[in-house]
């Protein structure tokens, strides 16, 4: 026997109520004001009741009994139970009923599997049926109205993919009032997920309702009287994935911005502007010229930016919903659900979002596609989803549903005649899928298709597995949603010694990573060649005592080893133990250095560590005749068979914050300097200089390192205010940052998501390569108008004195 | 009267016999015929040390450059070895004045070019004072940094090697 349900009646008694065995209810009634139990009834039932429902309403407590059939009651005051049958009063219900745990007043719902049906029980003890509704509903919880004892319901109907019914069932004396509303909206925001109800009075003492409706894509929107009031994405705030896309050239003959209509206009403009630079403007003037600033601005234009700041931002949401944001203000583009996906069935689950195809040649009639990945996993078995989505438009052009399950993606470095990225899937069964699956796709990777290679790491069985791709099955056709099938062969595997190191982190370098050059160049002419390996992986393992609690272990007990393995051979590159340290561990991998950080225990601080890599073998390039002569083989393609001879350099930095994120800055052609963005636990985003985490630096720095800009060595690293890049501001929930290149050279754009999304410029070297806003024209232009002054006047002063000289 | 030959001397009164002199009788004591044998002589005498003195100013004006090469080395020495505006305009000065200095070779020797002097051997040696100038220039210029001798130089615009083979990967989805 325990008490399921409290209320409170009224201000003396505090009811609880219970199940007694299986066939009788328990009320026990408490005083409210000294917590002394006043009475306890036991109520039986000749049959069984259900256990899970039991509602407790104004006056009555309510439940069904165990077939579902009958409604049992008992009402609070008399302890009399009382039946009815329910299909005599609701006929039409299929399926076994269960109560709601909304209910308002008298009002209850009883859920069938078909409709959702509204009780009143009201003073006449008989339940009246007071509306049945189909479709998709969700129910509010009920509310009592200001000013009164009456109480209120609502019920969202979902009549169709846009369109909702608005259901108000409010008391009024012993009849119940009902009210519907249909309300549209534009945009599709899913079925309904919830909905709270709020009421307020009217001017003439009626009552109003408000409803708060929680869609499925998690934007909140606010009904009243028949429309929209106000809506908020908030789905924004469960973004998974983020990608950018570039925005369509500008058409000749398209204006894209609006041009000043008339002379008229553009003199009421410009005397506007005047009165505001002269401080007589007033209120409404200011703010139209603001209004005029922003009309005006090119940051908003939907073309492609000479500088490529302006691009827009394609985000996957974990409710499956693709938003595209454009990166001038930040509004929503399009925003869709992916129809192919919805219609699958089962639970689905966003995976990936990768771009699919984009136009280089043909920028002008096509536009950029998105590989959308999801999962869809029923009782037995999980499938995986795909879809082709167009980035503009936000039509969805292709989806397939695969006959396996998705273990990764792979994009190659291939692309085909129309521009399409080429794929590999790895299914569960370690085979490789090729999309698209073309003959046109299928001859260009079968060109490449012995020298690739894969790697799948199990965090939970402590492996790392190398596979290689073997050819085609030659019996299977070309089957278009299922891509061509490719057999793989396990090359090497790593195993980590479960009992001492558990896999934490792995990183590796971007895809689409450039580097400007391969070799780093010393103040004493001194080259070293970076080894610049794109297949190598790192990986962070920690002593298991570590991985489990945070603080329950001592310093001897902690370790964290990092490796750098090459994923073509399965060779260990490097390793390096660091021994009283544990996680959680971030790395970022870029280049031919790591970057990553830590937490020291036997320091009770956190750290930093940064790895760089040299390639020992090519410093026999000394003749600098043979680079003269271009007969070097510094460029010879590289293998990763070959012999590798590697000149590791290390060094660790404390360092005071937590972080939630952890990237770097890139840029178009590699040549800008980098920064290290950190996410700090606080949610602020630090750019902390790579110069920071060079392994070169040293205490006392001689000359020629000066000139190579090492920072002298310091313990610790500091954070300046300066180096926030998010400002004042904080991206609440920061859960990650992506970075993208821009056209110019010396910017990159930042964009971190969370709970809130930021968006930002940053560039490490300064701006070197434009006139920023800040650039003195007026002093330019008075500089040399003073000079031609100058000029001027000495010239006429030097002839004069030539020809006095002459009169000598 | 005949003005002097290159105009070295612009009053020159050349005497010799003329038709007006023999109708005036010379004076008591005078011998025409022992002028005539000191004129000559004196005439030869000065043409030699014209041409010796014209050797030896030639001489002079190819050892020039050398008291010029000293005193660009000591200047660059000063300017030492890091790359300032003092040092760039030593060295692009070190570097012009030979330069010019040869393409002006003939209008230097051209006052002291006679039929007698030689200058043939002043010229070379002017000319190899100044390309030794020139030399000196340049090893200012290389110790500076600025010329590509090293490997560091022709390497750094060398792109990453690519590579024979592609592997992609990861933690897969569960």
């Amino acid at each position: 026997m325990n008490i399921k349900k409290i209320v409170q009646h009224d201000e003396k008694s505090i009811y609880g109520v219970g199940f007694l065995s299986l066939s009788g209810f328990v009320v026990w009634d408490i005083d409210a004001k000294t917590g002394h139990i006043n009475s306890r009834d036991v109520i039986t039932h000749h049959q069984e009741l259900s256990m899970n429902d039991l509602i407790v309403t104004e006056s009555s407590v309510i439940s069904l009994d165990r077939d579902g059939k009958n409604i049992v009651w008992i009402s609070l005051n008399q302890q009399v139970l009382q039946i009815a049958s329910i299909e005599r009063h609701i006929p039409d219900g299929k399926g076994r009923p269960h109560l709601m745990e909304e209910h308002a007043g008298n009002i209850f719902v009883l859920k069938f599997k078909n409709q959702i049906s509204l009780v009143n029980l009201g003073s006449s003890n008989v339940p009246e049926l007071i509306q049945s509704l189909q479709d998709h509903s969700i129910v509010s919880l009920g509310i009592a109205l200001p000013g009164g004892d009456k109480h209120a319901l609502s019920v969202i109907q979902q009549v169709s993919e846009d369109k909702i019914n608005v259901h108000i069932f409010m008391e009024e004396g012993d009849k119940i009032k009902v009210s519907s509303e249909l309300v549209g909206s534009d945009i599709q925001r899913g079925f309904v997920k919830k909905a709270y109800l709020n009421a307020y009075t009217r001017n003439d003492r009626s009552h109003g309702f408000r409803v708060l409706v929680v869609a499925e894509d998690s934007s909140l929107s606010l009904l009243q009287q028949g429309e929209m009031v106000w809506n908020r994405e908030d789905g924004l705030a469960s973004i998974i994935e983020a990608s950018t896309a570039e925005l369509p050239l500008e058409k000749e003959g398209v204006s894209v911005a609006r041009v000043e209509h008339s002379l008229l206009e553009w003199l009421k403009g410009h005397w506007l502007k005047l009165k505001t630079a002269l401080m007589v403007a007033s209120v409404e003037e200011a703010a139209a010229v603001q209004a005029l600033r922003l009309k005006s601005t090119d940051k908003t234009k939907m073309s492609r930016d000479h500088n490529g700041f302006r691009k827009l931002l394609v985000v996957l949401t974990k409710t499956g919903k693709l938003y595209t944001l454009h990166t001038g203000d930040g509004r929503i583009v399009w925003s869709s659900f992916i129809s192919g996906f919805r219609r699958s069935g089962g639970k689905l689950t966003m995976l990936k979002l990768l771009p699919w195809q984009v136009p280089h040649k043909h920028a002008m009639h096509e536009n950029p596609v998105f590989l959308v990945a999801a999962k869809v996993a029923s009782e037995e078995n999980k499938f995986g989803l795909l879809a082709w989505v167009d980035a503009y438009s936000g039509m969805e052009i292709n989806s397939v549903r695969l006959t396996y399950f998705i273990e990764q993606i792979i994009p190659l470095p291939l692309t085909d005649g129309a521009e399409q990225r080429l794929h590999i899937i790895i299914d569960d069964h370690a085979n490789a899928h090729l999309f698209p699956a073309t003959d046109e796709s299928l001859q260009i990777f079968l060109e490449h298709a012995q020298s690739t290679y894969f790697y799948m790491t199990d965090k939970e069985k402590g492996t790392i597995t190398g596979f290689a791709v073997k050819g085609p099955q030659t019996a299977s056709p070309l089957s278009p949603s299922d891509g061509v099938l490719f057999r793989s062969q396990q090359l090497w595997t790593i195993m980590f010694p479960s009992d001492t190191e558990r896999i934490v982190t792995t990183a590796t370098r971007r895809v689409d990573e450039v580097v400007h050059t391969q070799a780093k160049i010393l103040t004493n002419q001194d080259v070293l060649y970076k080894y610049l390996n794109k297949n190598t992986l790192f990986v962070a393992t920690i002593a298991p005592s570590g991985a489990e609690a945070f603080g329950e272990t001592s310093p001897e007990e902690n370790w964290l080893v990092v490796y750098i393995i090459d994923t073509i051979t399965g060779r260990i590159l490097y390793r390096l133990k660091h021994s009283g340290m544990c996680g959680p561990v971030h790395a970022v991998f870029s280049e031919n250095w790591i970057v990553y950080h830590y937490f020291n225990v036997r320091a009770h601080r956190f750290e930093y560590s940064v790895i760089e890599m040299y390639d020992r073998n090519r410093i026999d390039n000394k003749n600098m005749l043979q680079f003269m002569l271009g007969k070097d083989n510094a460029t010879a393609t590289l293998s990763s068979y070959s012999h590798v001879d590697l000149d590791v350099k290390t060094q660790s930095y404390f360092f005071s914050h937590s972080i939630k994120a952890l990237t770097v800055t890139s840029t178009a052609r590699g040549i800008t300097g980098k920064q290290i963005l950190v996410g700090s636990v606080g949610d602020q985003i630090l750019a902390l200089d790579k110069r920071f985490f060079d392994p070169r630096r040293t205490a006392e720095p001689t000359q020629a390192e000066k000139e190579d800009g090492i920072i002298p060595l310091t313990d610790a690293i500091p954070i300046l205010p300066q180096f926030y890049l998010s400002h004042a501001y904080r991206v609440e929930g920061l859960r990650g940052i992506i970075t993208v290149p821009a056209g110019l050279e010396s910017t990159s754009l930042v964009f971190a998501y969370g709970v809130d999304l930021f968006y930002t410029h940053t560039a490490p070297s300064r701006i070197y390569d434009s006139l920023t806003g800040e650039f003195n024209y007026a002093l330019l232009l008075i500089t040399i108008f003073a000079l031609l002054i100058a000029i001027i006047i000495s010239w006429i002063l030097s002839e004069r004195k030539e020809l006095k000289e002459k009169w000598k | 009267m005949d003005k002097g030959k290159g105009g070295a001397r612009r009053w020159a009164i050349e005497f010799s016999e003329t038709a007006s002199s023999r109708d005036v009788p010379d004076p008591p004591g005078f011998l025409r015929s022992s002028l005539d044998l000191d004129e000559a002589v004196s005439g030869r005498q000065k043409k030699d040390t014209d041409t010796s003195w014209k050797q030896q100013k030639a001489w002079e004006v190819a050892q020039a450059p050398f008291k010029n090469l000293l005193m660009m080395g000591f200047m660059m020495w000063m300017a030492g070895n890091t790359v300032h505006l003092f040092s760039i305009g030593i060295t692009i000065s070190a570097l012009w004045q030979p330069i010019s200095a040869l393409q002006s070779v003939g209008k230097v020797f051209e006052p002291f070019q006679d039929a007698r002097t030689d200058t043939l051997l002043p010229k070379i040696c002017f000319i190899c004072l100044n390309i030794a100038g020139l030399l000196l220039g340049l090893w200012k210029l290389n110790s500076l940094g600025l010329l590509p001798t090293h490997v560091s130089d022709w390497v750094s615009s060398l792109p990453p090697a690519p590579m024979a083979e592609f592997s992609g990967g990861g933690i897969p989805f569960k």
